[in-house]
């Protein structure tokens, strides 16, 4: 039997149960294990959207409008396909400044603005109270309906029993008490609460099983299924009538593209959607799944509205039960009393969701942007002294809480009869539709100013007070008929149901059209002729070009600030040991060991606001923080400055990454260079060592013969002679080493003296030819030479060309087998070079040493037991010479069959040059 | 015995220098002029110390000497060094390979007897115990 006590021990049990869930969600949560980290719970979140106006309301709206209730929930499904990128947006700017509510949202968004962000819950909480006030009635119908089980009997009506005997009145107070548990449980303020968000998610999957049990119950149970609902429906063309949609019943297009508006921005704008889908978002890349989750959701909670209306449209005909009540009355009537429970449970869950979730944000807004700021203003002297402030801000939000919810009753009992709950949810969505042009401007539109969001949100709301509010008023009693009648004073064109003559349309669409025109014109009009204050324009930055920004932002402040007076500050709020964990964590962050090692700079104030901002709202933060930071105030330069920065943030990253790979290719560049100069460096030393032996060499053969032959004055005249000998060549090779390095240094350094001429190189090989005739015979190896009969003439230093031809001629008498040896030299003249080649039949050089026989102290020979007579400097020092000249100096040659060197230079005379 | 010395050096003024200093003082000598022939003159001739050229062709004093080094024939024999460079990373890599004495190019020729004397007699104090 369905008793008073067993509906009601089965309320508590139930929500009893939901502690359960959102207690152990905390816990969870305080052990970091999130239990609501997941797309699914998340979307489950959303589904608060779906309140007992949803439950009761849609099937009562199906039964009146027919397809008429449709907009409401295609609206949102369109929106979550904008959702990607709206939304993502608000989330990243709220969770970079900590922003825990809409009026905190707007308020930062237009430079902190403490009046904006009262306004915002002036609006949210005036717009909100009636839908508020809507779940209570539900909740309070559903259960004196089901309290007369099994007889089916209206509910009379309402404070007809005074107070005390109302049970809407005990359900709010107990749904208060609820909240403050849910909402406010925490002693540190923080502004995620995942013990109620799973709670809200279980109480999601509560009613859509609820709507769905009673919708298979009654199209399978209580009919043969759609099709016989519907055929019966269509037999009378009153119903079918329903079916038909833009048709009559169903509202016009234009109703419908307004209602699909509406809905559209209610589920972004509503505070308890704003809560569950920005500010207790755990993880942005929950949004992806939850776009189509949500409206699968939206989906299954429809499916059977139209055959529960149509059933009890069939099943009621008289008109005695009222539309809101089938999902109840029906199984009802079927003595279901099982099923009528958990419908009643079910549509509990709706509303309580609502009523917290809705009630927490209000509450937030409440003390974050209401009692917060003129409190900190007026009276922070006195308020200053309290040590422990974090326990004020929780009771001003239990505060909060209960009088929203006192406000929403009465507003229950005034206005409760005059709608029909349809109406009331929409006067709402009216409402929060209205926040819409400065939080979308506010994201998209940088020259939206703190003035225009001010213009149009006040004058939004008005109309919206205007057409929707007072004619609601009217009709329940407490404004005069006449006003809506007749206009004030008589004034037709001030009628608010036909405001300027705008007629045959319905309430919400002509409210909704004068609204959003007045809102939408008032804010674009006064922001392009108000200016932007500095604050402002940062704030506008930041939030439009959020998602282009990377890493904290810093440097949109100048001042002074001890870190320890800012750490107490966030004690005051946040309770000390909170406040300590946060600093620490911080300086861990900055590589600090300790928090007072801190120095207070842009960035620690900053981080202490946004800390701050969660608590007590971004305006309250400013002000606080700028209590104990001196700051100074910034030049219109400097306000310049920081804008250009801001805006060019974008343009100057590309820029930033064209110059890395610069600086990249620069490094590559200089590395390499600083390579070939270490090798250098080492060539060098290499060159100095190398020097050094070499001269040591032929000094220790003659400091060793000096020091015999004056050692041992008896050797023998023949001995004697040798040794001296040996002294006489080692001298020699010593001073000749001695003349070539200075000759290479003085090449290589640019100092040697030319005196360039023109000569014949015939000439020159005839004269080295002659110089070297008596090598040539002392080994015996022949020289034969081709010159050609024409003069060759060059530009050359007659002396440092004999050279080169000279050390050519004396190198090929080296390697040339005694008696055996032929050397050939060729001059001959191509085109502009006069090339002469040196050939011999030597023992040819191989292929790996041609190059490096051209440097310094490189002899090939050094396989050989003897190395070859020379100072290794000879061809280093031809080279440079003939480089000089602008010619080339090569070898040709194959192992054991000779070798040609050969050396072209540019035929020149000095005339012509 | 008269005590053997192979001279290792491929300037034939050098090598020709050590070998009268050392003839004189009384030692057998053998020369060599590259570290592959040092090597070979060092199996057959089986000296008591090398004068050792640092810089040699074929095969560096360095690498002759640690073959040498390796080789249990030569327990007793003494290297003598010369270089001409001397400098640190020199020494240093000397005494990995187990030089046991350098000269650095010049040298005085009484300064190099009296080393090769000093080290003989390390030889044969060593060899007495």
């Amino acid at each position: 039997m369905l008793t008073g006590w067993v509906i009601v021990c089965a309320s508590f049990a139930y929500i009893g149960f939901l502690f359960a869930i959102a207690y152990y969600a905390d816990k969870r949560a305080d052990q970091g294990r999130s239990l609501i980290s997941t797309p699914y719970i998340y979307a489950l979140s959303l589904g608060v959207y779906a309140t007992a106006w949803t439950f009761y309301g849609s099937v009562g709206r199906a039964a009146s409008d027919g397809v008429g209730f449709l907009p409401i929930y295609i609206g949102p499904t369109l929106m979550m396909i904008l959702w990607w990128f709206v939304v993502r947006k608000i989330i990243r700017i709220s969770k970079i400044n900590r922003l825990t509510s809409l009026a905190d949202f707007v308020a930062s968004r237009y430079g902190k603005s403490a009046l904006l962000g009262g306004l915002v819950t002036v609006i949210a909480v005036v717009g909100i109270l009636p839908y508020i006030s809507l779940q209570l009635k539900a909740i309070s119908t559903s259960f004196l309906i089901l309290l007369q089980y099994p007889e089916i009997v209206m509910p009379q009506k309402i404070g007809t029993g005074g107070i005390l005997n109302d049970t809407a009145f005990y359900i709010a107070i107990f749904l208060a008490f609820f909240t403050i548990a849910f909402g406010t449980r925490q002693l540190d303020v923080a502004e995620r609460h995942e013990g109620m968000v799973a709670a809200i998610a279980f109480e999601s999957l509560v009613k859509l099983i609820a709507f769905l049990a009673v919708g298979v119950y009654v199209t399978f149970a209580m009919y043969d299924g759609p099709a016989d609902i519907f055929g019966r429906a269509m037999a009378q063309p009153k119903l079918a009538a329903l079916a038909t949609p833009f048709g009559g019943a169903a509202g016009n297009y234009m109703s419908w593209i307004w209602l699909m508006i509406l809905s559209m921005l209610a589920i972004l704008f509503l505070p308890r959607q704003f809560q569950v889908a920005v500010v207790e978002n755990v993880d942005e890349k929950h949004l992806n799944k939850a776009v189509w989750l949500f409206p699968l959701y939206m989906l299954a909670m429809n499916l059977f509205v139209l055959p529960i209306a149509f059933g009890g449209l069939l099943h009621f005909p008289d008109g005695n039960v009222n539309a809101d009540t089938f999902v109840l009355t029906l199984p009802m009537s079927q003595q279901q009393e099982w099923l009528a429970l958990l419908v009643f449970i079910g549509g509990l869950s709706a509303a309580t969701g609502m009523v917290i979730v809705e009630t927490i944000a209000l509450s937030t807004m409440v003390c974050n942007d209401l009692v917060m700021p003129p409190l900190l203003r007026f009276t922070r002297a006195r308020f200053m002294q309290h040590e422990q402030l974090s326990n004020l801000l929780l009771d001003i939000r239990r505060a909060a809480i209960v009088s929203i919810l006192m406000l929403g009753y009465f507003y229950y009992l005034l206005a409760g009869e005059a709608y029909a709950l349809v109406s009331i949810g929409l006067i709402s969505f009216a409402a929060v539709a209205q926040f819409a042009p400065a939080v979308i401007g506010g994201l998209y539109w940088r020259n939206g100013t703190r003035a225009g969001a001010l213009a149009g949100l006040s004058l939004g709301f008005l109309v919206w007070a205007y057409t929707l509010m007072i004619p609601a008023f009217a009709q329940s009693g407490w404004a005069s008929l006449s006003l809506i009648e007749q206009g004030p004073f008589g004034i037709e064109l001030l009628k608010p149901l036909q405001l300027f003559g705008l007629k045959g349309l319905d309430q919400t669409t002509h409210a909704m059209i004068w609204s959003m025109l007045a809102n939408i014109g008032a804010y674009v009009l006064v922001s392009l002729l108000s200016r932007q204050s500095a604050a402002e324009r940062i704030q506008a930055t930041l939030f439009v070009d959020v998602l282009s920004q990377t890493g904290e932002r810093t440097g949109f402040w100048r001042g002074t600030a001890s870190a320890s007076s800012l750490q107490t500050l966030l004690g005051r709020f946040l309770g000390p040991a909170r406040a300590a964990d946060l600093f620490d964590s911080y300086a861990r962050s900055r590589g600090v060991r300790a928090a007072d090692e801190l120095d207070a700079d842009a960035r620690l104030v900053r981080f202490t606001e946004i800390q701050l901002a969660g608590a007590i709202g971004a305006s309250s933060a400013r002000a606080m923080v700028s209590s104990v930071v001196e700051e100074e105030p910034m030049g219109v330069d400097e306000v310049m400055a920081i804008i250009d920065e801001a805006s060019q943030a974008i343009a100057y990253s590309q820029e930033l990454e064209e110059k890395q790979s610069e600086l990249e290719a620069a490094t590559r560049e200089l590395r390499s260079a600083n390579e070939r100069l270490t090798e250098l460096d080492h060539l060098k030393d290499d060159f100095i060592s190398t020097v050094t032996h070499e001269l040591r060499t032929p000094l220790t053969s003659i400091r060793a013969f000096s020091e015999i032959l004056h050692d041992n004055p008896e050797l023998a005249v023949e001995e004697r002679s040798r040794f001296l000998g040996i002294l006489v060549k080692e001298s020699e090779r010593l001073t000749r080493l001695i003349n070539q390095v200075l000759d290479l240094a003085k090449l290589e350094s640019g100092a040697a003296e030319w005196q360039n001429v023109t000569l014949d190189v015939r000439e020159i090989v005839d004269e080295a030819a002659n110089t070297t005739s008596q090598l040539f015979k002392m080994k015996n190896v022949t020289l034969d030479i081709n010159l050609p009969l024409t003069p060759a003439p060059v530009v050359a230093d007659r002396d440092r060309l004999m050279q080169v031809m000279l050390n050519l001629l004396s190198n090929s008498i080296k390697f040339c087998d005694a008696g055996l040896g032929q050397v050939k030299v060729t001059v001959s003249q191509r085109d502009e070079t006069v090339q002469v080649d040196v050939r011999d039949n030597g023992i040819g050089i191989a292929r790996e040493d041609q190059e490096t026989i051209f440097e310094k102290f490189r002899q090939v020979g050094d396989t050989l037991t003897e190395k070859p007579p020379g100072t290794g400097l000879g061809l280093a020092i031809c080279r440079q010479i003939i480089v000089h000249f602008g010619g080339r100096l090569w070898v040709e040659s194959e192992q054991a069959h000779g070798a040609t060197f050969s050396f072209s230079l540019p035929v020149k005379t000095v005339a012509a040059a | 015995m008269r005590a053997r010395i192979l001279i290792a050096d491929d300037e034939p003024a050098i090598a020709l220098s050590l070998e009268f200093l050392l003839a004189k003082d009384g030692y057998e000598t053998r020369i060599a002029g590259d570290g592959e022939e040092a090597l070979r003159s060092a199996k057959s001739f089986q000296p008591d110390l090398i004068v050792l050229d640092l810089m040699l062709p074929r095969k560096s004093g360095l690498d002759v000497c640690r073959i040498l080094r390796a080789d249990p024939q030569q327990q007793r024999l003494k290297v003598l060094m010369l270089t001409a460079r001397g400098g640190m990373t020199d020494l240093a890599r000397g005494e990995a390979a187990g030089v046991d004495a350098y000269q650095v190019k010049p040298f005085s020729t009484q300064e190099l007897l009296a080393q090769v004397r000093r080290l003989l007699a390390l030889k044969d104090t060593a060899h007495a115990s």
